[in-house]
């Protein structure tokens, strides 16, 4: 089901009651296409978890409507609304076991969507056997690893057959082995079911690795949607720019002058369309091409080798993000021992955005 | 080598202080056991023997169970076995539900005056049980409900403590185990009784522990609000005992009936001892 | 508005059993307590004013019943506390029989003080039938000593009795908070203090003591306050007319208000609430007192 947030907005009371209201997520506007794994993706406090909590009941908006479908369910209970539901602690009732901690949701169904025992009993297996911990199913959540807990929440979340399935962190709590591992079955979970599913995370790189799409936040606002490929590759501003990436994008102080780019003295870069003045300039670690006549000279600091690439630490006084990271095939790398590096900048890996708005400068090459 | 003295006398010294250490306890234990033997010892002397000591005997040789049967006998110990056990069983109950709805109230829902009402209460946990039992006392005399089970319960029933305690241990419950209850449609009341109790157990069996106790051992207000023998429990029953019954005509008898009195609570912490010890240390307090 | 409505019904039965028998009782006690000449069939009085107070504060058994429990107080607070610390100390040292002394230790704490009291009171009574004394009494004749009857003997028989069952029945609850407040200090501390080669006394005095004291000043604050309400345990030894008991009256002040309300010299609700009130102040000055010296202690 296709899910739809309009003009969304939330406040919160200050606490300080002197101070105005804090906007957790402000006028937000957009939609999430049927079917798909979306991740919700910014720093903490950005709104994330409030926009989840939005979609899936459990706070109400300030203004704004929610849509399932066509069918607008801002005032509809979370119950009603048919999500499901994991969190970052996994949430367990720690004194039910696997099989009642999945019975859970089905027991609470009343009316005309009451099931049998047997059925309920059959989902509940079904829905193990989708994340494949139907050999636990009587051990307590105490008995089993951060990993399998958090299939048991999926499966709990999965059982009722939810509309949307939304994932707060589902991540944060696992080591780096099982978050891979786990991120892996959430994809083929998500494949095998076909619910749109809403992935909340401030981990880009756990976002764009299994994400259909990536909605970027920060304090409230929307700052970008789209592939996460799209959005790497033509981050729509500074922030974005700097919040995607590993290691993180390189940023200058630049000036553009007759079309072309200067940092500090340097011409290095051709920007057509781009029109005069100041500018910063990110550039991401691959963007650094190892060149003897290269027009970007930097004080070498030392060479990382991490076996197939090679990162070079340098430094420019027009870096403002402290030093330069680039990363450069192994085979190319310096020795070490020079004192300047020289690179020449690969144009679409290169981004310039305004000194002002932050936003984004488009320029061909 | 001097050094070798010196350890030797330091050897020799902390065995001193292990056996000192020993000593102290050992003497201690006995302080504490003498009292529960000599009333055991007594229980089963016959009167005869007893009374012909001329200097006390520290054993007998012909344990008899006839003072048991005179201690049910010549008063109504069975009687008050069963009043004490309907109080402390109804008072218990009642107050367990009052508690738990309360706890839930204050920890897990939002509404206006909260802070305030909870402040309210804390504070009421200063006030001693002296100030407030005077008019407690005037209340139930005036409702004529004076040698009543209602008399002896309802004001039995508040416990500002527990319910602290309770409302601790709900809050530790963590908020995402409700969301997902709420997405999944359980009711508050529902997931009260199927989460929050549940996993609070522990709590609520310490709590239940000590509150038996206090209702067993309690003396004070039964005595106050008790004369007829048919409502006495246990504690006013050994002190009637003791002042117009058996008491002072045939001592092994009273002290048969100070074992009986006594025997369910010793098994109950030789069972639940390390609860009651940890429920105990976590603010329990003497009376 | 629905969740204002739905949180108050769950604190419902609360407010109304604390309304009723907490919050009420405690207006209405300071409103006896100025009424004079109340009269508890009929519900009048005639005056009001501070009357009561001056009763009781003339009233000879009140000030005997003050006299004892500060005795009481001052005698079995610092010693219990002692030597329950002594105790602790000992427990926590050893390994062997740990857990049985602590079971064992606990014991008086779970046992009903009347039933219990009966027991002492057996052990230290001269007997009126048979021709044995009590077992106290033969002790101390094996030291040469008189045989004599602690409960109806001297004042200060009475008082040993007495202040030896306190300290029997509140060490149990202070043994087990400094065990555990024992128990909860870290190992740590203890091996860097033998590493320096400090001296036992001097751990104990340095890093013990100040690591515990929370906990003493705790117990010595928790312990003021039930030794003035001390009541139970003395009833257990004495039986319920405690003015008339042993040499001149074993009364308590807790005690004193009790019989002011109820029984044979009952009927006085003003008297009793007035000197309740006065344990209230004692008892408030006391602990405010104890506050604010280990709160200075904290701060040194």
């Amino acid at each position: 089901m296709k899910v739809v947030l309009k003009n969304l907005t939330k406040r919160f009371p200050n606490r300080n009651k002197k101070l105005p209201d804090v906007i957790a997520v402000n006028d937000f506007d957009f939609e999430i296409p049927d079917g798909k794994l979306i991740g919700l993706l910014g720093p903490s406090g950005c709104g994330k978890s409030t926009t989840l909590n939005l979609i899936s009941g459990l706070e109400k908006p300030t203004s704004g409507r929610v849509f399932f479908g066509d069918t607008d369910v801002t005032e509809l209970p979370p119950e009603n609304r048919g999500v499901g539901l994991v969190f970052q602690n996994y949430a367990l009732y720690p004194h039910l076991t696997v099989r009642q901690n999945i019975l859970f949701p089905l027991q609470n169904l009343r009316g005309d969507k009451k099931l049998s025992k047997e059925v309920m009993e059959e989902k509940a297996l079904e829905a193990a056997k989708l994340v494949q911990i139907d050999s636990l199913m009587e051990r307590k959540p105490s008995e089993l690893s951060g990993g399998q807990q958090q299939r048991v929440a999926i499966a709990r979340a999965l059982v009722k057959m939810p509309s949307v399935l939304l994932l707060d962190e589902p991540l944060s709590n696992l080591d780096a082995r099982l978050r891979l591992q786990t991120r892996e079955e959430i994809r083929r979970i998500q494949n095998e079911t076909g619910i749109t599913t809403i992935f909340v995370t401030h981990d880009q790189e756990e976002a764009m690795s299994i994400s259909d799409l990536i909605v970027v936040m920060k304090d409230g606002v929307l700052q970008q949607i789209g592939k996460p490929q799209d959005v790497y590759d033509m981050p729509e501003n500074l922030f974005v720019a700097k919040f995607l990436g590993t290691p993180a994008i390189n940023v200058f102080e630049g000036e553009v002058k007759n079309s072309r780019l200067y940092i500090g003295c340097e011409d290095v870069l051709a920007v057509t369309g781009a029109p005069d003045g100041e500018v910063w300039v990110g550039i991401r670690p691959e963007g650094f091409s190892l060149d003897e006549g290269g027009a970007f000279k930097a004080k070498l600091e030392r060479v990382e080798v991490m076996g197939r690439d090679t990162s070079v630490v340098s430094t420019h006084e027009g870096c403002v993000t402290g030093s330069i990271r680039s990363i450069v095939p192994s085979e190319e790398r310096p020795d070490g021992s020079e004192k300047t590096v020289s690179f020449s900048l690969k144009p679409f890996k290169t981004h310039l955005f305004s000194k002002d708005t932050e936003e984004r400068i488009p320029f061909s090459y | 080598m001097p050094e070798l003295s010196i350890d030797k006398r330091a050897e020799a010294r902390k065995k001193t202080v292990k056996v000192l250490t020993y000593v102290l306890l050992i003497f201690w234990a006995i302080m504490v056991i003498f009292p529960f033997y000599w009333m055991l010892l007594t229980s089963v002397k016959t009167t005869a023997s007893y009374d012909s000591e001329v200097s006390p005997v520290f054993f007998t040789t012909e344990p008899t169970a006839e003072n048991y049967e005179n201690a049910f006998t010549a008063v109504p110990l069975a009687k008050y076995f069963l009043n004490t056990l309907i109080f402390t069983v109804v008072t218990t109950v009642v107050m367990l539900a009052v508690i738990t709805l309360a706890a839930f109230a204050f920890a897990r829902l939002e509404f206006r005056g909260k802070n305030l009402v909870f402040t309210l209460f804390l504070a009421l946990m200063m006030i001693p049980n002296e100030l407030v039992v005077i008019t407690n006392f005037v209340t139930i005399t005036n409702l004529e409900l004076r040698n009543t089970f209602t008399g002896l319960i309802l004001p039995s029933i508040t416990s500002v403590f527990y319910l602290y305690l309770l409302k601790e241990n709900f809050e530790q419950i963590p908020d995402e185990l409700y969301k997902a209850a709420k997405v999944d449609g359980t009711s508050d009341f529902k997931y009260l009784t199927r989460v929050m109790i549940p996993i609070a157990r522990p709590t609520l069996v310490t709590i239940t522990i000590l509150k038996v106790i206090e209702c067993w051992n309690s003396f004070v207000w039964p005595r106050l609000i008790t004369d007829d023998p048919n409502y006495y429990l246990v504690s006013n029953g050994i002190q009637e005992l003791r002042e117009n019954g058996l008491g002072r005509a045939n001592v092994p008898a009273m002290m048969a009936a100070v074992v009986v009195v006594s025997v369910p609570l010793i098994v109950l912490f030789l069972i639940f001892r390390n609860k009651i010890m940890e429920g105990v240390s976590r603010g329990g307090t003497k009376g | 508005m629905k969740n204002n409505i739905k949180g108050w019904l769950y604190l419902l039965p609360a407010i109304l059993f604390l309304g009723v028998f907490m919050v009420y009782p405690l207006i209405d006690v300071f409103v006896y307590s100025f009424q004079e000449n109340y009269q508890f069939v009929s519900q009048t009085y005639t005056g009001v004013g501070a009357y009561n107070y001056s009763y009781v504060l003339h009233d000879a058994s009140f000030l005997q019943a003050v006299k004892n429990t500060f005795i009481l107080v001052i005698v079995t607070v610092p010693l219990s506390t002692g030597f329950a610390l002594l105790i602790s100390l000992a427990l926590s040292s050893v390994k062997k029989l740990k857990n049985l002394f602590q079971t064992v230790y606990f014991l008086p704490y779970v046992t009903n003080t009347l039933a219990v009291g009966l027991v002492f009171m057996l052990l230290f009574k001269e007997s009126d039938q048979s021709q044995t004394h009590s077992l106290i009494s033969t002790i101390i004749g094996l030291f040469g000593l008189e045989p004599f009857d602690f409960i109806d003997g001297p004042y200060w028989a009475n008082m040993f009795v007495m202040c030896f069952y306190t300290i029997w029945v509140v060490l149990p609850f202070k043994i087990l908070i400094l065990t555990s407040a024992l128990a909860s200090v870290n190992q740590d501390y203890y091996r860097a203090a033998k590493v320096d080669g400090t001296r036992p006394f001097r751990i104990f005095t340095r890093i013990t003591l100040p690591m515990i004291r929370p906990m003493i000043f705790y117990l010595i604050i928790t312990g003021f306050i039930g030794a003035f309400k001390a009541y139970s345990d003395v009833v257990a030894i004495f039986g319920t007319d405690l003015n008339h008991a042993g040499a001149s009256g074993m009364n308590t002040i807790v005690g004193y208000v009790y019989d002011m309300l109820y029984g044979s010299t009952g009927g006085y609700p003003s008297y009793a609430s007035a000197a309740a009130i006065i344990l209230f102040v004692i008892v408030l000055t006391i602990t405010t007192i104890n506050l604010s010296i280990s709160r200075r202690n904290a701060h040194n």
